[in-house]
């Protein structure tokens, strides 16, 4: 063991937060998937709680301010070596994805994790 | 654009009034392409405007600059198009092939009429450069329609005889309504792709454009107003989560058509088994481009043609599911050649995509040119190595506000994020093998197969490559072709179903199998 604690594989900015408490208290529980490729892709997609059907293989990332974040187990294995940051961008959502306000979506930025990260939490190669 | 020394002409669209100039901005003066400020659904052959009477802004990303209205839908105008539908659906299903198919090519016949309209409108609201849509999109959008006319034409039923007295005959028959959501990289394009089969097949349809891009095909059916029967073909404006969801879960479509992204492809199959009727995704890519050595063997047409294939991962902005967006080059000739690559995206001209000599144009959204530059970022902080440009590109005067990001190169490995998903941009990640097996190893280390490249003068590598692939297309010694009726969809991840080829019909149709008997004789059983 190294002195790292495990870090959150998903952490949202506080706006990101705010976001999903206000989407909490206007329309229920929600959950994200964080999207593969192509158009609007590799974007957080949010739906209501329920809404988008989790599979058997399917990686629980974290919680972002309560809510479950999901991404698929083969797109995990090419991501797990970072972080991903939940924030929130200009402009309505272009996909299927809930609006995280008015005229406001959910995006990520992504950080790699040091070496002592990834120990910590078993991924050293 | 009102500067412009010379008055622009009616006949030319352009704003020097010359042959070859900059087009004139869709509405301004002396455009070839008019515009309203507000457009309604296009419901039953009219102009319906949405129940709840709320409209949303169109961004050019050209400018950054909303330049319409189009209607922000909701599930009610859902039910008005699926009125309009199957009101139309019997009678379209009926109609002789003679006459459908006379339908498809008078559609193709007014588009080919308004192809520099549509090019511009098409580039104005994508961002695309217009000697793209000039030279690729209409055109092929045209030759789509044609295709499927003489497809639907040529699909025979079969029979079998069974035996002596017995035979099974299978016919075609329409599914009834089908809903289509459309993406925003070809708006026009992707919509024939879908539209052509569907109703070549006799089905009445409900489309909905990508939200970034709703207006183009808006202005297609103002053509198509007296051309198809009314109802037959809908369109429908607003955000996916509201009448995407609305059309993807109703019980009144008998298929669910959708390109676009993998979450949103699995949403859409997981909706389409709630009502239990089909769907084709066609989803995400992450293409490789294999360069072997012998690319290199002679400075010639077949080398220059070698070195544009490698610069095509910036055809339409890199905004392509199939964009080439992972170059694989023999070590060998690496330095060499990527010199002479490198030379070439230098000069690629980034500007105004009305102008015929521009290259490459804005990126679709915002929210498209953020997701790159995190991409980017991403990219340099793994440790990529940036060979040039990499960062969002300001232009002056009325385009300062557009999303235009530079034709980028980022050296690295295969298990970066950069080589592993899709960015949607011109952004192309290069690395190199040493011999065939570990290209092809390096080929298919991915979770997609939509499409690939192979540049060789060996057909015998190509032909073995080609068939290692994993993927759906592969391009051999060619990039970016889409002709109707070379079959198009993945493998892996990257979809389910084939477009662009007859066999679609059979996508968007039901099998009737008559099985009659021409005996008397009782089975026996009773």
């Amino acid at each position: 063991m190294n002195g790292f604690r495990a870090p959150e594989r998903v952490v949202a900015s506080s706006a990101a937060a705010e976001a999903i408490e206000e989407l909490v208290a206007e329309r229920g529980p929600v959950m994200f998937f964080q999207s593969g490729g192509c158009c609007d892709g590799s974007l957080p997609l949010c739906f209501e709680q329920g809404e988008f059907v989790i599979g058997s293989h399917d990686v629980l990332l974290g919680t972002v301010a309560g809510c479950p974040f999901y991404i698929d187990h083969r797109q995990y294995e090419v991501w797990k070596h970072t972080q991903i940051i939940l924030g929130v961008g200009d402009g309505e959502p272009e996909g299927f994805s809930l609006a995280a306000g008015r005229d406001q979506h959910f995006v990520i930025t992504s950080r790699v994790f040091s070496d002592g990260e990834l120990e910590a939490l078993g991924l050293s190669s | 654009m009102t500067d412009t020394l010379t008055k622009p002409t009616e006949e030319s669209g352009r704003e020097d009034g010359s042959a070859t100039g900059a087009f004139v901005a869709p509405g301004q003066p002396g455009s070839l392409v008019s515009l309203k400020p507000r457009y309604e659904n296009f419901i039953g052959g009219t102009w319906v405007a949405p129940v709840k009477g709320e409209y949303m802004k169109d961004i050019s990303p050209v400018t950054g600059k909303a330049f319409c209205e189009v209607a922000r839908s909701t599930k009610e105008d859902v039910e008005l198009a699926l009125d309009a539908a199957h009101r139309a659906r019997q009678a379209w299903a009926e109609t002789s092939l003679t006459d459908r198919a006379a339908v498809l090519n008078k559609i193709a016949d007014v588009i080919e009429a308004n192809l520099q309209m549509l090019a511009v409108a098409e580039s104005w609201e994508n961002g695309k450069p217009v000697r793209e849509t000039l030279a690729a999109d209409i055109p092929l959008a045209v030759d789509h329609f044609r295709y499927f006319a003489g497809a639907t034409r040529s699909l025979e039923g079969r029979s079998t005889e069974i035996d002596k007295d017995t035979v099974a005959y299978h016919f075609h028959e329409p599914l009834g309504v089908v809903g289509q959501i459309i993406p925003f990289n070809f708006p026009l394009l992707m919509a024939a792709w879908k539209i052509a089969p569907a109703l070549a097949a006799g089905n009445c349809t409900v489309v909905k454009p990508a939200s970034p891009t709703p207006w183009s095909i808006l202005k297609l059916a103002e053509l198509l107003e007296d051309v198809v029967p009314a109802g037959v073909l809908n369109v429908i404006t607003g955000p996916g989560a509201e009448i995407g969801k609305a059309l993807a879960t109703s019980p009144r479509i008998a298929k669910i058509g959708f390109t676009g992204e993998t979450t949103t492809g699995r949403l859409i199959m997981q909706y389409a088994a709630e009502n239990l009727i089909p769907s084709t995704v066609e989803l995400g890519g992450k293409s490789p481009n294999i360069f072997f050595a012998d690319v290199m063997n002679a400075d010639d047409e077949f080398l220059d043609k070698a070195i544009e294939g490698l610069v095509l991962y910036a055809f339409n902005k890199g905004e392509v599911c199939t964009c080439p967006s992972r170059a694989l080059v023999a070590e060998s000739i690496y330095d060499k050649f990527m010199e002479r690559c490198l030379e070439r995206i230098k000069k690629i001209t980034q500007g105004n995509p009305l102008d015929p000599s521009t290259m490459i144009g804005p990126q679709v959204s915002t929210q498209q040119l953020e997701k790159i530059t995190s991409y980017v970022d991403i990219g340099l902080q793994e440790g990529a190595e940036c060979l040039i440009g990499g960062k969002r590109v300001q232009l002056d005067g009325e385009f300062a506000d557009g999303y235009y990001f530079a034709p980028t190169v980022l050296k690295g490995h295969n298990k970066m994020r950069v080589f592993q998903e899709e960015i949607f941009g011109p952004v192309l990640a290069v690395t190199t093998f040493k011999d065939e097996a570990e290209a092809l190893e390096i080929a298919n280390d991915t979770l997609y197969g939509l499409g690939a490249g192979v540049w060789t003068r060996d057909g015998n590598l190509a032909y073995r490559m080609g068939r290692a692939i994993q993927a759906g297309r592969v391009w051999t010694n060619c990039y970016h072709l889409y002709p109707a009726g070379a079959a198009f969809g993945g493998y892996k991840i990257s979809g389910v179903g084939r477009e662009n080829h007859q066999m679609m019909l059979e996508h968007y149709s039901q099998t009737k199998n008559l099985l009659v008997s021409y005996s008397t004789k009782p089975l026996g059983f009773f």
